[in-house]
């Protein structure tokens, strides 16, 4: 139980800084692929600290609260994942997260917010049945739905998974809203329906959603480290890779419409997925 | 606190607005974005919204439509805030200053920090200008501090 304590205070003290800096990482790295010198590496937390500094105006008492249930969710899942628990609650409770960051930006009467809201939406309907399938395939392979069960692992998951972990970098491009399919609200130079479902947040609220959003980035980077666990620097480095292919297809892409991120997850995304788990379907049938 | 107000000067976003500019200075304000100037050194991001904001820029004089527009983003944007003039248009009407529909320098409607002269304003004058604004953003907080 202390243990437990211990890992949950760590994670919430540890985690922003770790995604404040990854974010930091991203903005120099994504400067100088443009050709640009770039911001500070710790510009992110300038930000933030700036954006905590200013008037506090909010257009409603509603929209407060759904930012904090956004970030509360959010860290419980990802105090979740850190302690072991079950990846089916885990991928529950993200979507319970996002579910109330887009009632935050159902909450206002900007018309970009709701566009925005509606867009993020479509978003969780994109990706929500690739987690799902991922966390059935880790099943199949494991034999449970437990995070800590997959340090039990002889071989990694990555061997027995190559096209869900392809799958899951679909899914970390739509989360850590990078192009193509940055619709909802896009980063920082970056300007999509004035700032979509973001518009309506400012000063200490924004930062509220800033911090957030490097936890969920810490989180994402953390299921696509789950698929190497054995030795977890593998799995770090792995992620870490992950989070620069990222950066590379931002940089690469231009946005897309929302029909084609539907058209791309539900077809690549989910039969990406479903040919993976019916090989290790098959495989386990067979014996192997 | 302390590290509040050093914030504030490392990460100052724009609001971009063109009041009734020939796009002269709108073209350079833009330029001050690319690889050759590059703001976001000084942590600079072009925000497009007054909410998200911390340094108005406005090009061109106001108008009598425009003044309501300049107003309510003004009052849209939290503080602390400041309001830079880019072009001599913005700075005093230019040479539009006669004209039947154009009411005069940003600040007319609104309070201006700093004046950025030049037709077309150079992108350096502008980058500049913003570093001014930051000062008198960092001496505007200063003071609430006293208070």
């Amino acid at each position: 139980m202390v243990k437990a304590l211990m890992v949950v205070l760590l994670v919430v003290i540890m985690a922003p800084l770790l995604g404040g800096l990854l974010t930091g990482i991203d903005r120099v790295l994504t400067a100088r692929m443009q050709g640009r010198v770039g911001p500070p590496v710790l510009q992110p937390f300038y930000d933030v600290l700036k954006l905590l500094g200013k008037e506090a105006l909010a257009a409603n008492r509603r929209q407060v609260a759904w930012a904090l249930g956004y970030l509360v969710l959010i860290i419980a899942s990802l105090a979740l994942f850190c302690l072991g628990g079950d990846l089916l609650i885990i991928v529950f409770t993200m979507a319970f997260a996002a579910g109330s960051f887009v009632l935050g930006g159902f909450s206002v009467r900007s018309p970009y917010s709701h566009i925005g809201s509606q867009r993020e939406l479509l978003q969780m309907l994109a990706y929500e049945p690739v987690l799902i399938l991922l966390a059935l395939g880790v099943y199949l392979q494991t034999g449970s739905f437990m995070v800590k069960d997959l340090f039990h692992q002889s071989q990694p998951l990555l061997a027995s998974m190559p096209l869900v972990f392809i799958a899951l970098l679909i899914v970390l491009t739509i989360k850590i809203r990078k192009s193509p399919f940055d619709l909802a609200t896009s980063h920082h130079g970056h300007q999509e329906l004035v700032k979509g479902i973001t518009t309506e947040y400012s000063g200490p609220y924004l930062a509220l959603i800033e911090v957030t959003h490097w936890y969920e980035l810490v989180l994402l980077l953390g299921l696509a480290a789950m698929f190497w666990t054995h030795p977890l620097g593998a799995g770090i480095l792995l992620a870490l890779a992950a989070f620069f292919i990222e950066m590379v297809i931002d940089n690469i892409c231009a946005r897309l419409t929302w029909n084609w991120m539907i058209k791309f997850t539900w077809t690549g995304g989910i039969i990406l997925c479903l040919i993976n788990l019916g090989v290790i379907w098959v495989l386990r049938a067979g014996g192997v | 606190m302390e590290l509040i107000n050093k914030s504030r000067v490392k990460s100052p976003w724009l609001l971009h607005y063109d009041g009734s500019s020939c796009n002269g200075c709108d073209i350079e304000v833009l330029a001050c974005l690319t690889p050759i100037y590059d703001v976001e050194r000084f942590g600079i991001i072009n925000t497009g919204n007054p909410k998200h904001a911390d340094i108005l820029l406005i090009t061109g004089g106001v108008n009598k439509k425009a003044a309501r527009v300049v107003k309510n983003l003004y009052e849209q944007m939290p503080e602390p805030k400041v309001v830079v003039a880019v072009g001599v248009c913005a700075c005093s009407g230019g040479v539009f200053h006669d004209c039947y529909n154009i009411l005069g320098g940003i600040d007319r409607v609104i309070p201006v920090d700093v004046y950025v002269p030049g037709c077309a304003a150079r992108p350096e004058a502008i980058i500049d200008g913003v570093v001014r604004a930051l000062q008198v953003l960092a001496a505007k907080t200063d003071k609430e501090a006293v208070v």
